[in-house]
């Protein structure tokens, strides 16, 4: 090769070999987009499996030849329920080969299958990795529910599959209009959470007005008990109880026009007082010490341990909480207290609403499998299984005759029974996640029950960030019907 | 001859340039196209926008935070990290008392013991950690502010990472404890190469030790200091930040916004949020702010070179 001089002259210097390296780099990269394909282009979706024949055991029309995949979110109901409802489907369709998965990692396994235009037949979207409902409606990539909906029930084929439902399952799977996109399997019952032991001791019974909670608490401060505790870091565990009792004060109405987002639905003298009512927690002290830093499972930890008497939650704390809560603690949830007897609604007004979100997608290869699949976990033996296996209720009206429910459980079937038709079910949380979760929870009710905004202030803010997500056009807007 | 070298050159370079090109360079501009695009991540179909996400971002105020908690990261933690590691360097190599008939130049007493507990931070991931600093902050029960009541401060009970002033500090502390002892041991192994000469020589001038350092050692470490200095910084743009901030703060990202940083935004706009657009617009300009960082480090710490 020669000296370094010599080199320079004929050959390719150091400096040179990089920056000609460099330029073909730069010349080479759009090139390989004619080469490599689009990361979202993907196909043009998959083949439909062909219908099968309507028949009176076979109302959806499911081909039996047909495969069916079904994906589940493998969380806090474990993978069970599913699995025995699974083998139903396989009994019913000896031909069909299921293919049945459960993975906490429903976007990351999913999503890609979506922007492929092959996704599996049905779905449980849940869990941290939940897709985005309202982009999937917007985007039109589910099936429309509907024939599932009025297709004989599985256990009575006089009765058709929507009447054997709770009240607002089918409301909560509509976005707008009449086609329902989703169909929500378990029930959640959400409230005032407590020990029947720590009342007791107390001599109390739970406060039906807001003076009784006040006075209550105080009792209970003289104790060393604190009054109330939440989940500080997620602060979107308040409303569990905080909307209900919106609710019950104002009426649903005032509900209605926070979820719809309408111009001032925020500054209604029902969300003031109740606002007003929280911060009294805070000022007077009954918020147990150092909540705004605890998380829910140590919120919920430290309410099991008896130094705080009320926790807003759902259902399923009964479940997370199992190995925490002592035996003889006495489980039980109650709807919200309401500030007095010129409320709106009665006492027993309570939030409970579908959870474990199904979807069938519309590309699915066999959708009617999937759909055929929900309307046997909607039988009342499923749903029996699912209860007495995971202390949930489910979508199915009934199915707790026979079984021993846990004290939650049964606590929880009483206050829908004291409810009856008083049950209410704001829409935020499933219409407009950052606007709940982040903005209302953790920067407007957070801030306010760490006593760093004053109801007013947190209204006012709360009120700027609806206006914002109602001018925001990069999201879907929806109304109550 | 001469053809035989270009394609000998050519032979080496194709591979590692092709994979260079289709692992980074191409998804850089897969995610510039897509900025201008209104895709949601969730479904194949999307149309161009034109400048539509740039707009937003620059209204949006929670980018605007993001990005200050960003640049907050990219300046405080280099700062405090490499200067804990460069002290606890030099104090492990350099920094001990002359003993009898010991070598000139020696660290402080039991320096092998405190170089591998400094390392030990790092060989737990970055989620471990933050699960732990977590547990350390809980207000209730947590390590700290036992710690502070069993000393007799009762009245001193912050919420940590509850409290809007404190949380995004609480943030970095963690960074700085998982991070400095990769650099006490980048720094010690960059000491160990420096003459012990020039020590004893700057000894025998009556070189006290902050002279020693600012003099001999910080000068002939130059070079390793910069190179920890872009790697840091990009480690506190980057995924450790994401993790921390995710894993451990309220919300996640902090009461009020107080800890939320960009590569978070990124994440829940694209996967929580189905925006994936708009979530790479906030990728663009994360990516600018990096490659200004790279940069400015790269022209502040232009040295001539010291050879030894």
């Amino acid at each position: 090769m020669g000296s370094t001089a010599h080199h320079r002259a004929e050959g390719v210097g150091r400096r040179d070999l990089i920056k000609r390296s460099a330029a073909l780099g730069l010349v080479a990269t759009p090139g390989m987009g004619l080469l490599s394909a689009c990361a979202s282009s993907g196909g043009d979706g998959q083949e439909k499996a062909e219908q099968g024949k309507k028949t009176a055991k076979n109302p959806l029309g499911v081909n039996d030849t047909a495969g069916l995949e079904f994906v589940l979110f493998d969380g806090g109901f474990g993978k069970e329920y599913a699995e025995d409802a699974v083998k139903i489907y396989e009994h019913d369709f000896p031909k069909a080969k299921v293919k049945f998965a459960a993975t906490q990692k429903i976007q990351s396994t999913l999503q890609p299958r979506f922007n492929q235009g092959t996704p599996p037949d049905l779905i449980d979207n849940s869990g941290a990795e939940q897709m985005d409902m309202g982009v999937l409606v917007g985007k039109n990539q589910l099936t429309d529910l509907t024939a599932l909906l009025d297709a004989p029930s599985y256990d009575d084929p006089k009765k058709k599959v929507r009447d054997t439902l709770r009240p607002g399952i089918v409301e909560m799977g509509q976005f707008d209009g009449d086609p329902v996109w989703i169909l929500y399997y378990a029930y959640t019952v959400y409230g005032v959470w407590y020990s029947q032991k720590a009342l007791d001791s107390l001599d109390a019974a739970y406060p039906e007005t807001w003076d009784d909670m006040l006075a209550l608490c105080a009792k209970a401060k003289k104790k060393g008990i604190a009054g109330w505790t939440y989940a500080g870091k997620y602060p979107y565990y308040i409303p569990f109880s905080l909307y209900p009792m919106i609710g019950k004060v104002g009426g649903r109405e005032v509900l209605d026009a926070i979820d719809n987002l309408e111009p001032n639905a925020w500054k209604h003298p029902a969300v003031k007082a109740c606002f007003e009512a929280y911060y009294e927690l805070y000022k007077k002290g009954y918020i147990l010490q150092g909540t705004p830093g605890l998380d829910h499972i140590q919120s919920q930890t430290a309410w099991a341990k008896g130094k705080a008497l009320f926790l807003p939650n759902g259902s399923w704390v009964e479940n997370e909480s199992a190995n925490v809560i002592p035996s003889d603690f006495g489980l039980a949830v109650s709807a919200p207290s309401g500030l007095d007897s010129s409320d709106k609604l009665p006492f027993g007004t309570i939030w409970a609403s579908g959870g474990e979100p199904f979807i069938v997608p519309a590309k699915a290869k066999n959708a009617e499998g999937g759909m055929e699949q929900l309307r046997i976990m909607l039988s009342e033996a499923s749903s029996k299984n699912f209860t007495a296996k995971v202390k949930s209720l489910t979508a199915f009206n009934g199915g707790t005759s026979g079984i021993t429910l846990t004290p939650g459980l049964k606590s929880g079937v009483a206050a829908l029974e004291k409810a009856g038709s008083n049950v209410v079910n704001p829409r935020l949380q499933d219409w407009y996640v950052q606007l709940q979760k982040e903005k209302i929870g953790v920067s407007g009710l957070g801030e306010m029950m760490a006593g760093r905004l004053t109801p007013a202030e947190a209204i006012k803010k709360i009120q700027a960030f609806a206006d914002e997500a109602a001018k925001d056009s990069s999201i879907k807007h929806y109304k109550h019907q | 001859m001469r053809h035989g070298k270009y394609r000998f050159i050519v032979g080496f370079l194709a591979l590692p340039l092709g994979l260079y090109a289709l692992f980074v360079v191409w998804p850089f501009i897969q995610s510039i196209y897509y900025s201008f695009t209104d895709w949601t991540g969730l479904s194949p179909d999307f149309r161009m926008v034109g400048f539509d996400n740039y707009e937003r971002m620059l209204d949006d105020g929670i980018f605007w935070k993001s990005l200050r908690h960003s640049l907050l990261f990219a300046l405080v933690l280099p700062v405090v990290t490499l200067a804990l590691a460069l002290f606890f360097a030099f104090m492990i190599n350099v920094g001990g008392r002359r003993r009898r008939g010991g070598p000139a130049i020696s660290g402080v007493r039991g320096s092998a013991f405190y170089k591998i507990v400094y390392f030990f931070p790092q060989v737990l991931s970055i989620a471990i950690v933050s699960l732990l600093f977590a547990f350390a902050y809980n207000p209730d029960s947590g390590a700290v502010n036992s710690l502070l009541r069993g000393i007799g401060l009762d009245g001193v009970q912050p919420l940590w990472l509850g409290d809007p002033n404190l949380a995004l500090w609480c943030v970095m502390a963690v960074l700085v404890w998982s991070t400095v002892g990769f650099f006490v041991v980048l720094f010690s192994a960059g000491m160990a190469s420096i003459p012990a000469e020039l020590y004893e020589a700057a000894l025998l001038d009556g070189a006290n030790r902050a002279t020693t350092f600012f003099r001999v050692t910080l000068p002939l470490l130059w070079g390793t200091v910069q190179s920890g200095w872009v790697y840091m910084g990009i480690l506190a743009l980057g995924a450790e930040s994401f993790a921390v901030v995710q894993i451990m703060t309220t919300g996640p990202g902090g009461p009020d916004y107080s800890t939320t940083v960009m590569v978070l935004y990124v994440y829940q706009k694209a996967f929580r949020d189905g925006q994936a657009a708009y979530a790479t617009t906030i990728g663009v300009a994360l990516l600018i702010v990096t490659l200004a960082f790279a940069a400015i480090v790269m022209r502040l710490g232009r040295r001539e070179r010291l050879e030894f």
